[in-house]
């Protein structure tokens, strides 16, 4: 029998007022998986993301999580579901370490303050008051909240906004071991290479539409223009490799890009330049990284408009 | 609803409270400050005899020419004639007279005959010295009843049918300050809490706990019971060590402090809920405390205040509690406490439900 997705949207809708913040999309997150939403700021995201977390109540559609109704059933689901929302604000004069006792009590587990200060490495600042954390440390809090009631769906709403790379590379590992333990993760974000390097499935999302769907290899595979090589901008270089290697180039500030579709276009370059005494100051291989394609995909997307 | 979620969320909320010097210089110094100012003020100690104005309807009767020579003969009182074809009260207004006696009629007759006689004090409590006459007076008619009832046996009854209508400054002071600290504890922060925690979006992040919005609501109702009864006791204890305060103490009081917090709770929450940022929600508790901390007979009676401001103060939720609390302590007129019992609880409810509707944890 097939498993249950732990999350499952059909053609949902939500509007504020003439604003469309989520047109009609429609996705699955399958159990044990990190699944994570990207798009510019206003594309629709958090919105869906709070539907998904039953705090926002969508207009039409339908949305389940682990087969249930999220605005409907939202006290039912509270044990399984764990969220970080975005910018995590907390009661002010409270200590980390009783915000974690406090959320223990009415989950009504036993107290694992120690462990879970431990694991967003926290110990040091555990009875320093809410209000004095620095923004990094505040979002570790809500992050430990979040993990409590040992759910098996996470939200992560942008968790690593604001965190120095030490602690980003620190809450990285802690996705990691949550998939790991077989916990579903959803994961939004502004850094690219965050998803690229840990989610299962991404979604690009923009003006409340999934523009495209995919493992983030897969769809740099599809929509990834293939490798390119990139040399410091000569006049005489560019006009040699336009017209008489026939490669397709563009100019991009101080670079000349150079689309080459096998190892032997670039042998062909290194060539030419050594024939013609062209001294190569700066020379470099690259592949479409998801960054790559976001912009490309967000701009065709604006120019559309 | 669970206990444990209720005793969590409360442990929080105190911790939270305890640690914000503003929060305990408001409920617990404050009144006291307000307490030491307003009682030395008025209350002070005056050593010199005090204007004390007399009208004496009674004028064939030796009784009461008797009477006014003892009154005299106390010192504490410097004593002033009011003509007798005169409307005592339209004279004491007209003077801006403080302290007042009538002198009955019949006082000499029925004094002479052992029958119930009235003798009326019209008195200022906000000012100090009216008491000071007050008691000038009780001396008298004490020594009156037991002196004279010992000579002529027939009038045995007169002390019990003497009657002055007199309360200390201090013993007025006190059930006030008591309404303030429990209409101005929770509406204040209260009303900050909620649109702070609406900013903040704390009341999502609770939302999305098993903690219900009346657990969380029965927590704050119990911090503030707790608190205002402390900062009750702290009040009380002040005004008796230290001004002497003749306030009759009941368990009647306890009704008014709990429906006042609930009252009071419940407004600060639904002023919070109605405010759309945390700088209009500071306007709209203030422009409801404000005019209720000053109107409803907090530190003077509304009976000084024009008319038309009375009728304001009754309109004021917080002067049914304050004259709830007078009518124990201060007259021990249970009846007429009970009616502002009653009106505060309507007017609870009110609010209360209120609050249900507008008081939300989830966004649509």
């Amino acid at each position: 029998m097939e498993q249950l997705p732990a999350i499952s949207a059909r053609d949902v809708h939500k509007s504020y007022g003439s604003l469309k913040a989520v047109d009609g999309i429609s996705f699955e997150v399958h159990v044990g998986e990190v699944y994570s939403f990207l798009g510019p700021n206003g594309a629709g995201k958090t919105t869906t993301v709070e539907m998904l977390e039953g705090i926002r109540k969508p207009d039409s559609g339908s949305i389940a999580v682990f087969g249930e109704m999220p605005w409907v059933s939202a006290s039912k689901l509270r044990g399984r579901v764990g969220i970080m929302p975005q910018d995590f604000r907390f009661i002010e004069r409270i200590t980390p370490r009783e915000a974690i006792k406090y959320y223990c009590t009415l989950f009504g587990v036993p107290d694992k303050s120690a462990e879970l200060l431990d694991l967003v490495d926290l110990s040091e600042v555990q009875n320093v008051y809410f209000q004095n954390l620095s923004g990094g440390q505040k979002q570790k809090v809500g992050i430990c909240l979040a993990l409590v009631n040992e759910p098996e769906l996470v939200f992560l709403d942008e968790p690593t906004t604001g965190l120095d790379p030490k602690a980003r590379r620190k809450i990285w590992d802690l996705i990691r071991k949550l998939k790991e333990e077989g916990r579903t993760v959803i994961l939004t974000t502004h850094y690219l290479e965050e998803a690229q390097m840990l989610a299962d499935r991404v979604a690009i999302m923009d003006h409340g539409k999934i523009i495209i769907e995919g493992s983030p290899s897969d769809i740099i595979k599809k929509m990834g223009k293939g490798r390119k090589l990139v040399l410091r901008y000569s006049d005489t270089l560019y006009k040699h490799l336009a017209d008489e290697l026939k490669l397709e180039c563009s100019r991009s500030g101080e670079n000349i890009n150079v689309s080459v579709n096998s190892n032997q276009d670039v042998l062909n370059v290194l060539e030419f330049a050594n024939q013609n005494n062209i001294e190569l100051t700066s020379l470099s291989l690259k592949e479409d990284t998801l960054e790559d394609i976001f912009v490309d995909l967000i701009t065709e997307q604006e120019e559309a408009q | 609803m669970k206990l444990k979620n209720i005793i969590a969320d409360l442990k929080v909320y105190s911790r939270n409270y305890m640690r914000s010097t503003t929060a305990i210089f408001f409920v617990f110094i404050f009144p006291l400050i307000l307490m030491l100012l307003f009682g030395s003020i008025f209350s002070g100690s005056s050593t010199s005899a005090v204007p004390l104005y007399v009208q004496n309807l009674d004028s064939s009767g030796n009784m009461s020419n008797t009477f006014i020579d003892t009154l005299n003969s106390t010192h504490f009182v410097d004593i002033t004639m009011i003509p007798d074809n005169v409307n005592i009260r339209t004279y004491i207004s007209q003077h801006s007279i403080s302290a007042a006696l009538l002198i009955p009629a019949n006082f000499t007759s029925s004094y002479l005959q052992g029958n119930h006689v009235d003798l009326v004090y019209y008195n200022n409590p906000a000012v100090s010295t009216s008491s000071v006459a007050q008691q000038a007076i009780s001396v008298t008619v004490q020594l009156f009843n037991s002196h004279f009832a010992h000579q002529n046996q027939t009038i045995a009854l007169l002390s019990s049918s003497v009657t002055t209508h007199a309360a200390n400054y201090i013993d007025f002071l006190i059930p006030g300050l008591i309404g303030l600290v429990i209409l101005t504890s929770p509406m204040f922060s209260m009303t900050y809490i909620v649109s702070s925690y609406k900013k903040d979006k704390i009341f999502r992040q609770l939302s999305l706990t098993p903690l219900t919005r009346s657990e969380w609501f029965l927590s704050k109702f119990i911090w503030y019971l707790i608190i205002s009864a402390i900062s009750a006791i702290m009040i009380i204890a002040v005004g008796v060590l230290l001004f002497h305060s003749s306030l009759s103490l009941s368990l009647y009081m306890i009704p008014f402090l709990v429906i006042g917090v609930f009252m009071f709770t419940s407004l600060g929450i639904l002023a919070g809920s109605i405010s759309r940022s945390e700088e209009s929600a500071s306007v709209v508790g203030n422009i409801i405390t404000f005019p209720m901390m000053f109107l409803s007979g907090t530190f003077f009676p509304i009976e000084i205040m024009p008319g038309w401001l009375q009728s304001v103060a009754h309109v004021l939720p917080l002067f049914y509690i304050i004259d709830g609390l007078n009518s124990v302590t201060i007259y021990s007129n249970f009846s007429s406490a009970t009616l502002d019992l009653v009106v505060s609880i309507a007017v609870a409810a009110v609010i209360f439900g209120l609050t249900v509707l507008k008081f939300n944890w989830k966004e649509q």
